[in-house]
Order: C-alpha cells, then sequence, then structure tokens
C-alpha cells in the first residue's frame, strides 16, 4: 500500500483493518517497556499505569492520525481522531465503575457473614458485630418515606397529565423539576427545622429521616408516574367515557392499571435512589450502636450511615472498623442493584403488550 | 375534555377525586416553600442570639470560605465531567453498535444510582492513595501554574481529588441525559449529511452537535446542581480548612457548604446549629438558581422536554 503515495493517489486508499488494533497493542507495550526501563533505573520498583496508558494512547494516536492523514486524507484522519476520543473517553468513564466494583466486592467479603446481618453494634469494640440494627432502620425508614411519597406523587402525577391546565399546572411542573435539584442535606436541615418545632433543639428521631427522604422522593415519583401515565393512548380514556363511566373510575380503573407496571418501575428506582442518601438520615436520624426498632423515639442508625460512621470513627483496631464499612457498602450496593434489576423485570414482563 | 359535555352531571366522587389530585399538586409548591419558611425560621437564631465561636466574624465571613469551596469543588467536576459526558453519549448514541450500546447505557445508569457513600469511602481509601504520585508530579513539573503550587498533599485528600470523584458521580447523569438529547436528533438529518459524503464527525459536526447544544448547556447545569449539593463524597474525601484558596493538592482546602454542615452538624449545639442551617439555606437558595436556569434553558426548547 505504501507504493501508492504519490500525490494522484493521496486520499483515496483506505487503511486495513487490522493496523488500528496492532497500532494500539504495539504502542502500549512499547510504553509498558519504557516505563519498565525508567521504574528499572530509579530503582522504584513500582510501575505507574498512568503515564503508561497516557503515553501508549498518546503515541497511538498521532501514529494514527498522520498515517491515515497521508494514506486517507484529512476528513477520514479527522474522523479517526475523534473516533479515538470519543471511545477513550467511554473507557475512561468505565475505569471506576470496575474499579468500585471490584473494590466493594473484595474488601466488602471480608466481614460479609451471617454476624454481620444478625447483631448490632452494642458493646462491640474491634472485632464482630453486625448491621442489624442499621438494616432495620434503613428498611422502617425508606418503608415509611415510601408510604408518604408514592400517593402523594402518584395523585400529583394524575393531577398534572388527567386535571392540570394553566397556570398551576406549569407552576407544578417547573416546580417538580427544581425539587429534583434539592441537595439531599437541605432535606435533612428542613427535617430537622420541621421536627425542633415540636419536639426542641437536638431532635433526632426516624421519622424526621422518613420526612427529609420522602422530600427527595416524591418528585421522582412524580417524574416516573407522569411520563407512564402520558403514554397511556387516549383512546382508552375515550372508550371509557363512551361507556359512561365517570372520570374518577376511569384514571382509577382503566388509566392507573394500564400504566401501573412503568409506575411501579419508578417506584422502585426511586427507592433505590434514596435508600442510599446519608446526609439527610445522619443530621435528623443520627447513629447509634443500638437496636431501635422504634421510628417515633430516639435515634435510629441506617445502613449508609453505618457505613459513613464506621470509617469516620474508626476505634482502636482501625481494619475491624473498615471491613464493617465495606461490608456495609457491599450490601447497600446489592440492595441498589437488586432494586435496580427488579424494576427492569417489572417493566419487560408486566408493562402491557401491543 | 369533560367542558365539551353539554352539562355534565357532577358526581360526588369526581369531585373529591379531582381535589385530591388538585391538592396533592399544590401540595409540591406549598412544600417548597415550607422548605424555604422553615429553614429561615431556624436561620434566624443565628443573627440574633449570642455570638458564635465559629463565626466570631460574622456569618458572611464564616460562610464565604464555603461559598468559594463549593464552586470551586463543582466547577472543577464539571470542567473534568462535561467532555466526557459528551464523549460518552456519543459514543453510546453513534459509534457502539446497537445491542452493545444498550448495555452500555444500563451499566452507565448503574454508576447513577451508587450510593454516595461508596463514592466517598472508595474516593479516600483508594483514588487517593492511586492518585498521590500523580499529584507530586503535577506540583513538580507543572507547580509553576499557581492551582499546582503549594505543599503537595501526602494523603491525596485534595480539591483535585475531590473534583474528580464530583465528576465520577455526575458524568453518569450527564451522560444520560446528552445521550437522550443525541438520540432525538432528526434521522434525516443525520442521513442527508451522510448522503453528501460526510464522514460520521462530519455528519455528528454537523447534524447532532448543533441540534444537542442547548441539552448540552442544560444537562451540564443539572451536573453542576448535584455537584453543589453533594456531601458525603466530600466529607470523606477532603481535608478541610477555612480558607480561601486556588490550590488543588494541598492539605489546606476550602471545605464545601455541605460537607461542613455533615461534619459539624452531629455535635453541633445551641444556635451553632442554627447557623448550619443558615449556610444550609445559602446552599438551598444557589442550587434553586442553578436549576432554575438549567430547566429554563430545557423549557426554553420545547423538544427538549423528553430528555428529563
Amino acid at each position: 500500500m505504501t507504493t501508492q503515495l504519490n500525490s494522484s493517489f493521496r486520499g483515496t486508499q483506505d487503511l486495513p483493518k487490522w493496523l488500528s488494533p496492532t497500532l494500539l497493542v504495539s504502542f502500549f507495550l512499547a510504553s509498558f517497556g519504557l516505563q519498565v526501563l525508567i521504574a528499572s533505573d530509579s530503582d522504584s520498583a513500582a510501575i505507574n499505569f498512568i503515564p503508561v496508558a497516557i503515553f501508549g494512547l498518546l503515541g497511538f494516536t498521532v501514529a494514527i492520525y498522520v498515517i491515515s492523514r497521508v494514506i486517507e486524507g484529512v476528513r477520514k484522519a479527522t474522523d479517526r481522531l475523534v473516533t479515538i476520543m470519543v471511545s477513550t473517553a467511554f473507557s475512561l468513564a468505565l475505569i471506576p465503575l470496575l474499579s468500585l466494583a471490584y473494590t466493594v466486592v473484595t474488601k466488602g467479603v471480608a466481614r460479609f457473614d451471617a454476624e454481620f446481618f444478625t447483631f448490632s453494634m452494642r458493646n462491640v469494640v474491634g472485632e464482630g458485630g453486625g448491621a442489624l440494627h442499621a438494616i432495620i432502620g434503613t428498611v422502617e425508614i425508606t418503608g415509611i418515606a415510601t408510604l408518604i411519597s408514592v400517593p402523594i406523587g402518584i395523585m400529583a402525577a394524575i393531577y398534572l397529565v388527567e386535571y392540570g391546565r394553566g397556570t398551576v399546572a406549569r407552576l407544578v411542573t417547573f416546580f417538580v423539576d427544581v425539587m429534583t435539584g434539592v441537595p439531599s442535606i437541605v432535606a435533612g436541615l428542613f427535617a430537622y427545622a420541621l421536627f425542633v418545632i415540636f419536639f426542641g433543639p437536638g431532635v433526632r428521631m426516624g421519622l424526621g429521616g422518613a420526612i427529609a427522604l420522602s422530600l427527595l422522593m416524591i418528585p421522582v415519583v412524580i417524574r416516573a408516574t407522569e411520563e407512564m401515565l402520558k403514554i397511556v393512548p387516549n383512546e382508552l380514556r375515550e372508550a371509557a367515557y363512551a361507556l359512561g363511566v365517570p372520570k374518577w373510575l376511569t384514571v382509577l380503573k382503566v388509566v392507573l392499571p394500564t400504566s401501573l407496571a412503568g409506575i411501579a418501575t419508578g417506584i422502585m428506582i426511586a427507592i433505590a435512589r434514596v435508600i442510599g442518601e446519608t446526609a439527610p438520615l445522619l443530621l435528623i436520624a443520627g447513629f447509634t450502636a443500638s437496636m431501635n426498632y422504634n421510628p417515633l423515639n430516639e435515634r435510629m442508625m441506617t445502613l449508609p450511615v453505618f457505613v459513613y460512621t464506621s470509617y469516620a470513627n474508626q476505634g482502636v483496631d482501625m481494619q475491624a472498623y473498615l471491613d464493617r464499612a465495606w461490608a456495609g457498602a457491599l450490601t447497600l450496593m446489592l440492595i441498589v442493584m437488586v432494586l435496580n434489576l427488579v424494576a427492569r423485570l417489572i417493566s419487560k414482563y408486566f408493562s402491557p403488550k401491543g | 375534555m369533560t367542558d365539551t359535555k353539554p352539562k355534565a352531571v357532577r358526581r360526588l366522587g369526581d369531585v373529591v377525586f379531582a381535589n385530591l389530585a388538585f391538592f396533592a399538586g399544590v401540595s409540591i409548591l406549598a412544600t417548597l416553600a415550607t422548605v424555604a419558611a422553615f429553614l429561615f425560621a431556624q436561620s434566624v437564631p443565628a443573627f440574633t442570639g449570642p455570638p458564635i465561636d465559629a463565626a466570631s466574624e460574622g456569618f458572611f465571613s464564616y460562610v464565604l470560605p464555603f461559598v468559594f469551596g463549593t464552586v470551586y469543588a463543582s466547577v472543577i467536576g464539571l470542567a473534568i465531567a462535561t467532555p466526557l459526558a459528551v464523549g460518552i453519549a456519543l459514543y453510546i448514541s453513534h459509534f457502539a453498535n446497537r445491542r452493545f450500546a444498550q448495555v452500555l447505557g444500563y451499566a452507565v445508569d448503574l454508576l447513577a444510582a451508587i450510593p454516595s457513600v461508596v463514592y466517598g469511602l472508595w474516593g479516600i481509601l483508594v483514588l487517593a492513595p492511586f492518585l498521590s504520585p500523580t499529584f507530586n508530579w503535577l506540583n513538580a513539573n507543572l507547580g509553576w501554574i499557581p492551582m499546582f503550587a503549594g505543599q503537595v498533599s501526602a494523603t491525596g485528600r485534595t480539591m483535585l481529588t475531590v473534583g474528580i470523584v464530583l465528576a465520577i458521580m455526575v458524568l453518569p447523569i450527564m451522560a444520560a441525559l446528552i445521550r437522550e438529547i443525541f438520540l432525538q436528533t432528526p434521522r434525516l438529518h443525520e442521513e442527508a449529511a451522510l448522503a453528501l459524503g460526510a464522514t460520521r464527525w462530519e455528519m455528528i459536526k454537523m447534524a447532532v452537535l448543533p441540534f444537542g447544544r442547548p441539552g448540552i448547556i442544560s444537562a451540564a447545569m443539572l451536573g453542576l446542581g448535584r455537584a453543589l449539593g453533594e456531601t458525603m463524597a466530600v466529607a470523606m474525601v477532603l481535608s478541610p480548612a477555612a480558607v480561601v484558596s486556588f490550590a488543588v493538592l494541598t492539605s489546606t482546602n476550602s471545605n464545601t457548604i455541605a460537607a461542613n454542615i455533615a461534619l459539624q452538624f452531629p455535635e453541633a449545639g445551641g444556635n451553632y446549629t442554627n447557623l448550619l442551617i443558615a449556610t444550609g439555606l445559602v446552599l438551598f437558595a444557589i442550587t434553586m438558581v442553578v436549576n432554575m436556569i438549567a430547566r429554563w434553558v430545557i423549557s426554553r426548547r420545547a423538544e427538549f422536554s423528553g430528555a428529563n
């Protein structure tokens, strides 16, 4: 192919398909070899992989660009350059995901045992102990938050889709969007500011955590429900009206059942979003080492706060606390993934066909 | 719909149900107003009560470093995240093959669902030590840039680490939003560009990017809103100080409002609590403004409304 490099053929050839992967691999190997040389030279045994990646990628990019520019012309060369950049951006984003998943799993399994799920931290110093109190707290607080947000969220969505016209509806739509952006810590402060009125300064209560979480959850539920209600075909509503069904029964018996799978998916995702919230619970639900089944009374531990306090208040036996933190993080991630998975399955198997 | 009927019978069920729905809708407005009102009411004692040790020079000199830290960390995060998010969105929408792209989209969505406390744990125990040698290198070779100057932190718990963690955290949300917008590019525009002999990049430059530009801007604003309010990851990773400093590699960093509240609140008593609530009100105001601008940009172009 290099024989045709005279000007009349410039920009007409395609690069062979094998060239770019071969170049990529060889540049990375060369860059790695260079680093090994440098490392052995400066007698620091560790090889830093950041320069390996950077120089390998840079060399490959420059080489491909130059070759392509000579053989294929400037337009295709630019196209190749952009393709490399876009793929790099994507791989860069995958690295933290993989690293995060790997770290959480490998470090989390150390304490991911029966004791972790059957013991609280009461009177535990150093090794042992578990997160049962935190799991109970998370389940109760998230449960109450769901009970508060789902009815309000669904009714508000019904208002927006089925009834809302004019200024009020537009305002509500706009502020639901704005509400999605309320920082979680502000939600926690709000719950505190609300409860302080009734219970005095320094109040800590599981219910407050539920209030804070529902503030974060309601807009998500509304958005999801709204999207689902919007795609219910109007013919269904009109058919119901034509049969003389009142509007409220049409909504309850025709529109809602049709979109139920989608709404359930949305609620699952909303739960997954708030179940990992730490900041508001740290403020209003507080933290404790003991079991507390009563959300109306005193401090209540939750799983995210458990992870945080295990890390933040390490005892003398540091590793035991860190192991518990990682095990908590693993539990939390598994819960979130299962919720997401269930959401996908619901929308896959229960959404109306046809 | 109902008003096209000649004279409808007012059924009790209809009235009750319509009112329930209406009140649920209006309760959203009421809730937001209540949030602002209660935070404001609880902030007042910070100004009227006895002086607080932490804020002996007045509220504004107390909150200023935190406002700076909040904005600075978020801007660093956003500067890293925006180009990457556009790249990821382009890759999923126009480069990867369709089946693969779906899996990728799911993976990116999963990143968005990871709790921030897990990011914090990972940031402090994995990312910070990993970045530390690079920080030394940056300081040694690019130390003449004010950002990279100063005594490098030995732990890696710096502003730049926080910026990177924030970038990783807002990336999935921004990528998902931008991807949705890119996917809405009219097919005819794309095909017309390709039919005229454009390469893939030229097609993207001519058809996809101009169409998606408002969407990219609003996605960046929403990402900014997220980053501004992020608490736990910052609280765990950053080694804080009450200073205003542009240096991103040292161990004295301006803390963010949210992280400061999370760190101080559990031990706070008296009207120190009220002071922290007042800083929370400042944060609330900042994020509200950013979000409202973002939503306004989106709603100005109705075609993008499906991207929320």
